[in-house]
């Protein structure tokens, strides 16, 4: 083995950690779900949307898939390729606006 | 990062943590994830790309979403559901998200006391995820039915608005269905081998691994806890947004 002097105990950590996290899903769940009925609308909506779920996926990532105890050569590994998403998403957002004013240019009679 | 450096006397020296040891980790040879067994880089690996997967189906709702020129239906109304009363807007999504993250709090629990190879509450708390997954796609299955007989939403036209709406519904939410069904699967195949004892002594077969080695279980916990991952955003961009 290896690889005793490095992973033998795998990712261990106390119980409590976890329970703190699970209880903190549950309350943004609550508050993301709480947007929705109480009406939250235009930009305040969107940004606590993203705001909450930001924090649940950070909280998930970093701790019940043990991000935060990992070394950084994985950290970046994984972490850094999925920001480029948002490029894609800025490409197609403007995309998606050409696409809506021509057709509100051409189709404007169709719909 | 302390815990993952043991140390032991008269070893070598533990390997440097930061950025240092980010530069040293990528410069050495043989391997880049020095304390990663291989199996669960795969799976690292793996879920970036389903996560380019998952991203190109959101980017591809927001594109349609935001460039046709009929109105959108409004998620909380469409998913709203009443029992006896008031409909209440979105309940059974609320509902759904619950039991997702109660599943990923019994996963983690699982893989904790898989390493404290505690195999009886192991195999216990897998079978709970299961479960609870379980749970999640039967509630899909009812979302779906109730969408498709009688809401009348198709992948190609629904009633209340835009067309657009049941093609990436349909699209979005059955890939993840997908994806937690296998999670389901594997889940019951796992429980079955802890309970069994193959990871204590080392059983040659599929899916398992070294002799008192429970590093499956954690490994399995990734893709878990990813599909729970996926569905907050799916919650956030589809039916919140």
């Amino acid at each position: 083995m290896a690889e005793t002097d490095t992973h033998v105990e795998g990712q261990q950590h106390p119980l409590g950690i976890y329970f703190k996290i699970w209880a903190w899903l549950f309350v943004l769940s609550t508050c993301s779900y709480m947007v929705d009925y109480l009406h939250v609308q235009g930009y305040l909506r969107w940004t606590l949307i993203i705001i909450f779920m930001l924090a649940k996926a950070g909280l998930i990532v970093a701790v019940f898939m043990h991000m935060m105890w990992e070394r950084l050569a994985l950290l970046y590994a994984i972490l850094t390729p999925p920001v480029l998403v948002l490029i894609f998403t800025a490409l197609m957002s403007s995309e998606s606006g050409y696409t809506f004013v021509t057709r509100t240019i051409f189709f404007a009679t169709a719909s | 990062m302390s815990e993952t450096v043991v140390t032991e006397p008269g070893g070598p020296s533990p390997r440097p943590t930061g950025v240092e040891g980010f530069v040293g980790d990528w410069s050495s040879d043989q391997r880049a994830f020095k304390n990663v067994p291989w199996g669960k880089a795969m799976m690292w690996i793996f879920l970036v790309s389903d996560t380019f997967i998952f991203s190109i189906f959101l980017l591809s709702y927001m594109t349609v979403r935001s460039s046709t020129t009929v109105a959108w239906p409004h998620p909380s109304e469409v998913f709203a559901l009443s029992f006896g009363g008031e409909p209440i807007p979105l309940i059974l999504i609320a509902i759904m998200t619950f039991i997702l993250i109660t599943s990923s709090g019994t996963m983690v629990l699982a893989v904790n006391y898989g390493y404290r190879k505690d195999r009886f509450r192991t195999a216990v708390l897998l079978l709970a995820t299961a479960a609870f997954g379980a749970a999640f796609v039967g509630m899909q299955a009812f979302e779906w039915t109730k969408l498709i007989v009688e809401e009348g939403v198709r992948p190609w036209t629904n009633p209340m608005g835009a067309a657009q709406f049941g093609s990436t519904f349909f699209m979005i939410t059955g890939f993840h269905g997908f994806h937690v069904s296998i999670g389901v699967l594997f889940l019951i195949i796992l429980a079955r081998k802890v309970w069994r004892g193959d990871y204590d002594r080392g059983q040659r077969g599929f899916f398992t691994s070294r002799k008192g080695n429970y590093e499956i279980i954690e490994t399995m916990g990734l893709y878990w806890h990813f599909v729970d991952l996926v569905w907050v955003f799916i919650f956030a961009f589809f039916y919140l947004w």
